[in-house]
């Protein structure tokens, strides 16, 4: 087990020296106000989330951790260097997937796996983008086992969030803890919204203004990241937008506005692609913008992400992304997979049944931390149910060894206690280069022992200090 | 044959609507067996038609229009050169390798019933794909009734099949979702049909299946008319079902109703 303040011994290391010695000095009942009055503050920001499946609560707030998780200047730029080539080359294999589809030609991912994939869109056929971008802005989650070893968990290419609590959080933390600044050197988030709105305005169509008009575009109040939407839109300065708000004339996308109409070049959108457009995805969606496949297909308006780019992210092409960096760029990569059995595959399968007890399963399209088992911690009955679920549809599954994630030191009911994290940092690709704000969005799993940081299944957040030198 | 084809929609808005934006796919393409002599489209509205190719090559026209409007109509008016290739599609525009034709939909998914139906053709039918496809066609037209009247389609495949009725649309999806279960790539094809009494016959668009044949290519099966289509048949579009491959996929601006009258007629 490996704990980031102290190791896998019990030496601090030497990040975390100085917090280390500030929760040895910091006054149990200062720490526990301390708590309290961010719980407040984020109660009157109102950051809440909606869970699934749960009307009981409706919207819920996500605990907060105020202890800090670090990451020292020099595990940083490994993990940057790691992200930005991983980003690079998810952009290259969606190009190709849908252009030339060399990777399918040289069969080092399987043609079925594409090409019978619901995420997969036919429509991005041949389609053109600005600057060949088509994840603009990426999650990738990362989990660390050790002093070095640090995973890729998943990717997430379509809508990914929780970059808003990244931005509160700082907020929050140097409002409340300033002597613990004053400690660090902590390198700042607070330029991701610039980087986001210049990294939008860089992929522009080639018919937009030097100002191009840039909007958010969410499913509207019902859904789950609405808070991050409304906050994004305020923070980037650009309109909020739902899909009856937008008209497409001629294949161009316009903005109804007080004025009139307002011609719209680039679409951060928060909506899936299955609602994006009722003529030409699900006809009953009425949060989409009827026609706007074909201002698109036009070449008049630029979606972030693009159309299609689940392709990259289901959990079985991720089995295939070592292959995958290695084949665009020609470069080991930098950044590990989880070893993944693909249950798709007759040999795997068979051993994924054997070991059930021991392994993670995943639903392929599965999100949020529904639908999967963790052999460890399920009882007989629940792995011989998913046994057979398992056995009717292996297409749709994965499994992974269970990992020890590293813990980082918490506050819970019982004080000061080690807890497993992942991180989540936003990878944004722009016309001239990546931006990575250094730091994201960690989260930790409250739960004593749990490996599920998911807000969804009581997983909490903390503020991530990436350290300058 | 050389077929004449008219199409018309009237869409009728109450009350007006604010305005209304639709895709046409209305405008078949040449390929062996089907020249397209003239063909033209007609929007009652003033609206500019943006020419597009759709994912699978199909010729597409966007149109939109501003309201008030009480009323719209879409109208097709052309003729096609055809000749009979027995069912054999060859020249057409192909944007895909057909395995991505084993793509299922939420349409022409098999469910249990129709799987073990075509488990039953396979046995029968030996191992011979076109042999399977024939004995696939064969059943179908006499398992199931073909019905015109909209009001009796069914949801998707596995309904239809269930019921033993359908329109051309459910029968041909059923035929995609029992050929995608035997391994065969499949496809739905939306198009004309010149019926032998085309003057008396009630119009309606008219669908069927292309499936993918080892060293044949891309054969085409009528399941309603239980043959495979001739120098009647005009092709138009295809998909990976009838909500990829449809006609018209519109959307009306502003509360209320809308009725849609459709008059086609294919004739010689």
């Amino acid at each position: 087990m490996f704990d980031e303040m102290r190791g896998s011994g019990d030496a601090v290391r030497p990040a975390y020296a100085e917090l280390s010695q500030w929760l040895a000095e910091v006054k149990p009942d200062v720490l526990d106000f301390r708590r309290r009055e961010a719980e407040l503050l984020f109660r009157r920001i109102g950051i809440t989330f909606a869970v699934y499946g749960d009307p009981e609560a409706q919207e819920r707030l996500i605990p907060f951790d105020v202890i800090p998780r670090i990451i020292a200047a020099k595990e940083w730029e490994t993990l940057r260097r790691g992200l930005e080539q991983r980003v690079k080359a998810i952009n290259a294999y969606i190009k190709d997937v849908y252009g030339r589809r060399e990777i399918l030609k040289a069969g080092l991912v399987p043609e079925d796996l594409v090409f019978q994939n619901p995420v997969f869109r036919p429509e991005m056929n041949g389609q053109k983008v600005p600057h060949d971008i088509y994840v603009h802005i990426a999650g990738i989650d990362i989990v660390r086992l050790d002093a070095d070893t640090f995973y890729v968990l998943e990717d997430n290419a379509r809508t990914p969030s929780g970059v808003s609590y990244m931005l509160e959080n700082r907020e929050i933390m140097l409002r409340l803890f300033p002597e613990l600044f004053s400690r660090y050197r902590v390198a700042p988030v607070e330029n991701y919204p610039d980087e986001l709105l210049e990294t939008l305005k860089s992929v522009a169509p080639p018919s937009a203004s030097s100002e191009p008009n840039v909007v958010l575009l969410t499913p509207g109040v019902y859904n789950s990241a609405y808070y991050e939407h409304s906050f994004l839109a305020d923070k980037l300065g650009i309109e909020l937008v739902e899909g009856r708000d937008l008209v497409v004339k001629s294949d161009v996308v316009y903005m109804r506005t007080t004025e009139g109409l307002k011609r719209v070049d680039v679409i951060y959108r928060r909506i899936d692609d299955d609602f994006l457009d009722p003529l030409v995805f699900r006809p009953d969606s009425g949060l989409g913008v009827p026609g706007l496949m074909s201002a698109y297909q036009a070449g008049s308006v630029t979606l972030a992400n693009a159309v299609g780019t689940g392709i990259a992210d289901d959990k079985a092409v991720y089995s295939y992304m070592p292959e995958i960096v290695k084949f665009y760029l020609g470069e080991e990569p930098l950044l590990k997979n989880v070893p993944t059995w693909r249950c798709r595959e007759d040999e795997h399968l068979a051993y994924v049944l054997d070991h059930l007890e021991e392994l993670v399963v995943k639903e392929v399209h599965g999100s949020g931390g529904y639908g999967m088992l963790i052999g460890p911690k399920a009882d007989k009955a629940s792995i011989a149910a998913f046994r057979a679920k398992l056995k009717s549809d292996p297409k749709n599954f994965i499994a992974q060894p269970t990992l020890a994630l590293s813990t980082c030191p918490t506050c819970v009911d019982e004080g000061i206690a080690p807890r497993h994290v992942d991180l989540r940092p936003f990878v944004l690709s722009g016309r001239t280069r990546t931006r990575i704000v250094p730091g994201g969005l960690t989260r930790v799993a409250l739960k004593k022992g749990s490996l599920v940081v998911n807000s969804s299944q009581g997983g909490g957040t903390k503020d991530t200090w990436v350290l300058d030198n | 044959m050389r077929l004449r084809v008219f199409h018309r929609n009237t869409y009728r808005y109450d009350p007006p609507a604010a305005g209304v934006i639709q895709v046409l796919r209305l405008t078949p393409r040449n390929h062996e067996g089907q020249y397209v002599v003239r063909w033209r489209i007609d929007v009652s509205a003033d609206a500019r038609l943006a020419a597009h190719e759709d994912a699978f090559g199909n010729l597409t026209h966007v149109f939109s229009v501003d309201g008030p409007l009480r009323e719209l109509s879409v109208e097709v008016d052309g003729e096609v050169e055809t000749q009979n290739t027995n069912g054999i599609v060859r020249g057409t525009v192909e944007r895909f390798a057909p395995s991505l034709f084993l793509r299922d939909t939420a349409l022409t998914r098999a469910d249990a019933a129709i799987r073990s139906f075509a488990q039953g053709i396979r046995s029968a039918a030996g191992g011979d794909v076109l042999a399977q496809l024939h004995a696939l066609l064969d059943r179908l037209y006499e398992e199931m009734t073909h019905v015109t009247d909209e009001a009796d389609g069914a949801a998707n495949a596995a309904e239809a099949f269930a019921r033993k009725r359908g329109l051309s649309r459910d029968l041909s999806h059923i035929f995609i979702g029992a050929a995608h279960s035997l391994g065969v790539p499949a496809r739905y094809v939306a198009g004309y049909h010149c019926a032998d009494e085309a003057a008396t016959a009630p119009a309606a668009g008219h669908a069927w299946a292309e499936a993918s044949v080892p060293d044949l290519g891309w054969v085409a099966f009528d399941p309603a008319h239980g043959f495979c289509p001739t120098d009647a048949h005009v092709r138009v579009a295809i998909g990976l079902d009838s909500l990829g491959a449809a006609p018209v996929r519109g959307m009306r601006y502003g509360p209320g109703a809308e009725t849609l009258e459709i008059a086609i007629k294919v004739g010689q």
